[in-house]
């Protein structure tokens, strides 16, 4: 007997994934968290927090650079967290995430450094040592360069989510060993001491922490967004190719 | 099947592969013999760049070394995954039954060798052209643990990036951030051969834990980025 | 975030959907040994529900298919139908995006290696070595397939697909369908008891048509199965017991070979493909 195939199945098939989704409250109220805490950030920055005696306004770059390179590195790990769990359970959610986190990753390595670099001429006099710290972030952003490019060098393929997967993975557990290893290759050279403040004052510690808060609140916002531009860039292209194969 | 056919039909599969591409590198030689000219052309550039005299050579020689190590690797490592890929996949051997990290080892074996030989060929020449002390104890297994690491990192990523339209752009970008800890130990064990220097950290040691660090997660992780 | 498409919900739950219905299959299997149920009656390929998409372009659309051992499959249909990525899947070379395959009950994802040591495969590429010579290949697979007493077997295959006297000339050197020979051979190395054949007879002049037959028949003699894509109805009709068509990665036409005329295989190929 011959089955004859039904071509209307496969538009209907194709349409399925287009729904809106509905935009969650969730991320809204996240949203205008993150607003107020970044705004109440800027006037502790600029306003509340003391100027510090010797390095004087220039340190108040540390209240940005801090929280940027510390949300350039814990982006890292999520990338690589989102690789390994998407090597582990094949649900490409996952590595939406690591797509994401390894986009805004970049932006806030690429921010670390700037930010960096600026504190480093003014309060250095240098905008560049090979320290450790320094030395590592300008790898990190090499990796996180190497990983966009690879993803979009291998396409929207699985095997490009398995590649970047195991690049995330082997760079998070090399980060660390790259700082060790520019650190005792420095022993021999001693370079200029990165600025270790002894005890900082207390109101120095409360604008850190809350810029270190209200930043990651930022970049969770942003992170989501990013997520959801993968997502639906994904479902496109997942369209457009059902499409074109109903052609 | 018991454990013990396993691991040997494991090994026999491992010395299979390494076996096939000896003997294909064997009758296409221009990858290693282009490999030690591309080796012993660093160094004669980095004479010029840094004008090596007595005083200065303690400091840039192991760098020239390695520079030179590492680019050579390179460029064969790019090429050997590449003369397995027909048609842009590994199709040949993955339709074997055979353990994905025989294949992994049997490469990385084979890479290592060629690299090896070409080691071979440019050290006494390095020793030569800068009048290097270089022949101590300890010259040997730096060489072959710094070349491990480079070779471990660089097998699996030259087979991710065998399949790329850019893979001679993409490969050194991936594997250089990653091979920074084994340069460095690599670049340091070798200068302390020549300038005994207190307080160093045990190079040696590092490059052999980075080894295996490096070689277990590849071993790890070599099927996912072959397979379809 | 809160939102997931139908084809998310597919992916996520393959892994787990998998799982239970392979270890399902594998308590079956445990209970065939103690019961008297007649090996033949379990079909030696299934194949459920399986799709496959390349960059989100489906190339299969939910394939349901078995075949009982010793039986012989023909699958037509225009290129790009899906037939080359079913083969593959079988051949463990390609994952499916959802469903399954299982080969003798073993799933072609989680029991690959398994299942490999079943499978023969010709492909369109040849799979062979050409800086090496006809024999060094197939001694290389011998051992990578582990076959006992290698170099016997490849000698013997060698005489049968009538390469004896080019035993020792490199691969590049030989003809289109003397390459397509060798390839057959290097695919019955190991005494497959699936043989898949894509497309095997193009490149092949008379003498190795009829070689091509011989050699199936020899298969199918020792109790293997086959499945071969064609373009030609007719080598469908003489080669297969069953015929089966692809369009745009479903199956629309499937027919038992007995009993069919010529002209009606060719005029419902012409509908498939045209």
């Amino acid at each position: 007997m011959a089955v004859i195939n039904k071509t209307g199945a496969a538009l209907q098939e194709a349409a399925a994934p287009m729904r809106r989704p509905s935009l969650p409250i969730a991320s809204l109220l996240l949203g205008a968290l993150a607003f107020v805490g970044m705004m109440i950030s800027i006037w502790a920055i600029f306003l509340y927090a003391p100027t510090d005696a010797i390095e004087g306004l220039s340190q108040r770059i540390f209240y940005f650079h801090v929280p940027v390179a510390w949300l350039a590195m814990l982006s890292f790990v999520i990338v690589a967290l989102g690789g390994a769990v998407y090597l582990w359970r094949e649900d490409e959610r996952w590595d939406w995430l690591a797509l994401a986190a390894a986009e805004a990753g970049a932006i806030f390595t690429t921010l670390t450094l700037v930010t960096g670099s600026l504190w480093g001429r003014a309060t250095w006099g240098t905008w560049w040592t090979w320290d450790a710290r320094l030395t590592t972030s300008l790898i990190l952003w090499f990796l996180y360069i190497a990983y966009l490019m690879l993803r979009s060098y291998l396409g929207k393929t699985s095997t490009s989510a398995r590649a970047g997967a195991v690049l995330a993975i082997l760079g998070v557990i090399d980060v660390p060993i790259i700082y060790e290893s520019v650190n005792w290759w420095r022993t021999l050279h001693p370079a200029a001491e990165i600025g270790t403040p002894g005890a900082l004052p207390p109101s120095v510690v409360l604008v850190l922490m809350l810029a270190l808060v209200s930043f990651t609140l930022f970049y969770c916002v942003l992170l989501i967004q990013l997520y959801q531009l993968v997502r639906l860039q994904h479902l496109t292209w997942r369209l457009r190719a059902r499409l074109q194969a109903v052609d | 099947m018991s454990t013990l056919s396993t691991l040997r039909l494991f090994c026999s599969q491992v010395l299979a592969i390494l076996g096939k591409d000896i003997r294909y590198e064997l009758r296409s030689k221009q990858t290693w013999l282009g490999m030690g000219l591309f080796a012993l052309l660093v160094f004669v550039i980095f004479n010029f760049a840094f004008d090596l005299r007595v005083e200065n050579r303690a400091a840039v020689a192991p760098g020239a070394l390695w520079v030179a190590f590492v680019f050579a690797s390179l460029l064969g490592l790019g090429r050997t995954i590449a003369a397995e890929r027909e048609g842009g996949s590994l199709d040949r051997l993955l339709l074997c039954p055979v353990d994905r990290r025989a294949i992994y080892l049997a490469k990385l074996l084979g890479n290592l060798l060629f690299i090896g030989i070409v080691e071979l060929v440019a050290l006494p020449i390095f020793a030569a052209l800068f009048s290097v002390p270089l022949f101590s104890g300890e010259l040997l297994p730096i060489v072959l643990l710094g070349t491990l690491g480079v070779a471990i990192i660089g097998t699996l990523f030259s087979a991710m990036t065998a399949a790329t339209r850019a893979r001679e752009l993409l490969l050194p970008l991936l594997v250089f951030p990653l091979i920074v800890p084994v340069v460095i130990a690599a670049v340091r064990a070798t200068g302390a051969l020549m300038i005994a220097a207190p307080d160093e950290p045990p190079w040696l040691g590092l490059l052999a834990a980075f080894d295996v660090i490096f070689l277990s997660l590849a071993l790890l992780t070599f099927s996912y980025v072959i397979e379809e | 975030m809160t939102y997931t498409g139908s084809d998310e919900r597919v992916s996520r739950q393959r892994p787990d959907q998998t799982c239970t219905e392979g270890s399902s299959l594998a308590q079956e299997a445990g209970r065939q040994e103690t019961s008297p149920r007649p090996e033949a009656e379990r079909p030696l390929v299934e194949i459920q529900g399986l799709r496959k998409s390349f960059a989100f372009r489906p190339v299969l659309r939910g394939i349901d298919l078995s075949l009982r051992a010793g039986e012989r499959l023909a699958l037509l249909g225009a290129n790009g139908a899906g037939k080359t990525t079913l083969l593959r899947i079988l051949a463990c070379l390609t994952r499916p995006t959802a469903g399954q395959a299982l080969v003798a009950g073993l799933d072609c994802v989680h029991d690959a290696q398994e299942v490999r040591r079943l499978v023969g495969f010709v492909a369109h590429q040849p799979y062979l070595y050409e800086e090496l010579t006809a024999l060094e290949n197939l001694l290389f697979f011998a051992r990578m397939y582990g076959v006992a007493r290698g170099r016997e077997r490849a000698l013997s295959l060698l005489e049968r697909v009538g390469l004896a006297r080019r035993a020792r000339d490199r691969v590049g050197s030989l003809s289109r369908g003397q390459l397509q020979r060798l390839a057959l051979a290097r695919a019955l190395l190991h005494g497959p008891r699936l043989l898949l054949l894509d497309e095997a007879e193009t490149g092949l002049d008379e003498a190795g048509t009829a070689l091509l037959s011989t050699l199936l028949a020899e298969h199918m003699a020792e109790g293997g199965t086959l499945i071969l894509t064609t373009h030609r109805p007719e080598f469908a009709l003489q080669q297969a017991d069953r015929l089966v068509m692809l369009k745009g990665g479903r199956i629309v036409y499937q027919e038992a070979v007995a009993g069919l005329e010529l002209a009606q295989v060719r005029r419902a190929y012409q509908e498939v493909v045209g």
